[in-house]
């Protein structure tokens, strides 16, 4: 399941991840608020989609024809941003609005604001139902575009969440792939203490998807998966990521502390030399 | 003004009030769905683990949870923002709760856009219409900490289901605290205008009265935190002493209080009534404060409908 992937295009995947890690740090310091843990748990992942397996344009970013990604965990929306900044949807200046008024970066995506957001989420387990809408038009239309859903693990203890997926399972969209960003934490803690998910894995499979597990911090087995997903084409995909939530960032990762809190300016220096940005002063 | 006034939080004020509720009734319980630390319900789960059950992201089944352990004679508590409480959950909380007459009390923090920066995904501003609309449902919307923790303690002591909306940002105290349900106290007496309001716009209504007192005019001051059952009388009194009514709520106007004060007054005794609130659309992520005066309920906007309805009643040129 593991891809063969050139080692440059690997090292330009990670050092992309790595730039949205920043983007992701900068980014909630500056508006005093967001969801950096979810954010960076889900980075890879929204890295491998956006920059690698997504059919996308920033050009023509209506075509008909291109592929839908929805992210159901709509509070990991500064991953995305800084995603689909890095990949020319818009300016990379804009970064710095997240949450302010007037802003096109709603503290959750909105549809409405911002080209590639192809769905406005933020209330967890109604991405999926989306997604499998979508899935469904474009059989319908006999389009060949994919849709690609992104899920957190808490989002699982969401009864709509198993509801869409039943109907993706039952309808067999082959064009359909549920990602799950399996950091293991929610808001108050670990989703094993809160409310068990366990085993997700024959869940998905017990729902009618073709189930894969993987690492979800390397894009070798990312990448993997995806081909795997395309190669299924009698029914839909779920595809199980372990990640570590707040991820590339020592005091931030495993902790549920940081899912809804921004860094200080002091704490965000930290991150951001953790992830290669010189601390300032430094001489060049 | 009451922006000098000391500022508290109202979910602090909820969690300690949980506390001693579950000292003094072993059998009370308290649901919340994985916001335990924002709703300030893990004040209680720290203190009574057995009694306090943090379901995860599951807003529907944790109302018909709470049904449940309701039915069996408990009082009950379960709390998340608003939008989730009211807004996912609505219809658990109408079936299970409200058709079941489940001793359900739902405190429902984040109310209204001063949720802020989470934009208006999570801006309920239509929880206190769906609420009210509900047959047997107590509505209460505190202004400020004192009135939030006589709220939670009056709605505990009354057996039925209840929901209370909670702000997120801290409040100015304006209130002394003496909430009765079904009381809308006077806050500010008067007799050339009223101003009823309800949760962060009290304190914006009694600013514009001190402000209108100083040249002259006299403007009475309701706080209508009870909505249901709400002060008919009280109401009508005002409608007949001051003969026009300005409501200040955070929540859209299509259904909340201006609506109920418009349509009961109405039907009673007519009088002019103008609606400041969340006119017919969605909010956005912004700062809290800034957000309520770029949706129509700046101090500058409220003060300008209270002139125009004082100039309709000829109390100034
Ligand atoms: C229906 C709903 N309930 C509650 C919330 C508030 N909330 C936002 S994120 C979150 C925790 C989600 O956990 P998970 O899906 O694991 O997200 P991650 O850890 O990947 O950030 C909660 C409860 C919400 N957005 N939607």
């Amino acid at each position: 399941m593991v891809e063969d992937v050139p080692a440059d295009r690997l090292a330009s995947l990670e050092a992309t991840a790595r730039e949205i890690r920043r983007e992701v740090i900068r980014m909630t310091c500056a508006a005093g608020g967001g969801h950096p843990g979810g954010s960076l748990s889900v980075t890879d992942l929204l890295t491998a989609l956006v920059f690698h397996e997504l059919r996308i344009d920033p050009a023509d970013p209506a075509r008909p024809e291109r592929d839908r990604l929805v992210l159901s965990k709509g509070h990991a929306a500064p991953a995305l941003y800084a995603a689909l900044a890095l990949r020319g949807y818009f300016p990379r200046s804009e970064l710095a609005t997240l949450r302010r008024l007037g802003s096109r970066l709603q503290g959750h995506v909105d549809r409405r604001k911002l080209p590639c957001i192809e769905a406005s989420t933020g209330c967890l387990g109604q991405g999926i139902g989306m997604a499998v809408g979508m899935a469904l038009d474009a059989r319908l239309a006999g389009r060949a575009n994919r849709v690609y859903a992104v899920l957190g693990d808490g989002e699982c203890q969401a009864g709509p969440t198993w509801e869409a997926l039943m109907a993706g399972g039952h309808y067999r969209l082959g064009n359909l792939v549920v990602i799950l960003d399996r950091n293991g934490l929610e808001t108050d803690g670990p989703t094993e203490a809160i409310m068990g998910i366990e085993p997700i894995a024959d869940k998905f499979r017990a729902f009618r998807y073709h189930t894969v597990e993987i690492d979800g911090h390397d894009f070798r087995q990312i990448l993997g998966a995806f081909a795997e997903a395309r190669r299924t084409t009698d029914g839909p995909t779920a595809i199980v990521a372990r990640t570590v939530k707040g991820k590339g960032v020592s005091f931030m990762e495993g902790q549920h502390s940081w899912h809804g809190k921004a860094p200080s300016k002091a704490e965000a220096a930290r991150a951001l030399e953790e992830l290669g940005v010189p601390p300032e002063g430094t001489p060049p | 003004m009451t922006a000098d006034r000391p500022k508290e939080s109202l979910r602090d004020a909820y969690g300690a009030t949980l506390v001693e509720l579950g000292e003094n009734d072993p059998k009370l319980v308290v649901l919340d769905a994985d916001l335990s630390g924002s709703t300030r319900t893990v004040v209680f789960g720290k203190k009574f683990p057995d009694r306090f059950f943090n379901v995860g992201v599951m807003e529907p089944t944790m109302m018909t949870i709470a049904a449940g352990l309701a039915l069996g004679g408990r009082t009950v508590f379960a709390s998340t923002f608003a939008v989730f409480a009211a807004g996912q959950a609505y219809n658990a909380v109408r079936q299970s709760v409200g058709y079941n007459r489940a001793n359900v009390k739902i405190v429902a923090t984040h109310g209204g856009l001063l949720v802020g920066g989470d934009g208006g995904t999570h801006q309920i501003v239509e929880d206190i219409g769906l609420m009210r609309g509900l047959p047997g449902m107590t509505v209460i919307v505190p202004a400020d900490a004192p009135t939030t923790r006589a709220a939670v303690r009056a709605v505990a002591d009354r057996d039925g289901p209840a929901y209370v909306r909670l702000t997120r940002e801290n409040l100015p105290t304006v209130t002394d605290g003496a909430f009765r349900l079904g009381t809308a106290p006077e806050l500010r007496s008067g007799s050339d205008l009223t101003i009823v309001a309800v949760g962060a716009l009290l304190a914006r209504a009694l600013d514009v009265a001190d402000e209108l007192a100083r040249v002259g005019l006299s403007v009475r001051v309701l706080d209508f935190a009870s909505v249901k059952p709400f002060d008919e009388a009280a109401l009508l009194r005002a409608a007949r002493e001051t003969g026009a009514i300005l409501v200040l709520e955070e929540h859209s106007v299509l259904t909340g209080v201006g609506a109920l004060v418009a349509s009961t007054t109405s039907e009673s005794y007519p009088v002019p009534v103008r609606r400041v609130g969340v006119p017919d659309v969605f909010g956005e992520s912004g700062e809290p404060w800034a957000l309520l005066d770029r949706y129509g309920m700046s101090a500058e906007r409220i003060r300008d409908e209270a002139w125009e309805l004082l100039r309709a009643r000829g109390k100034v040129q």
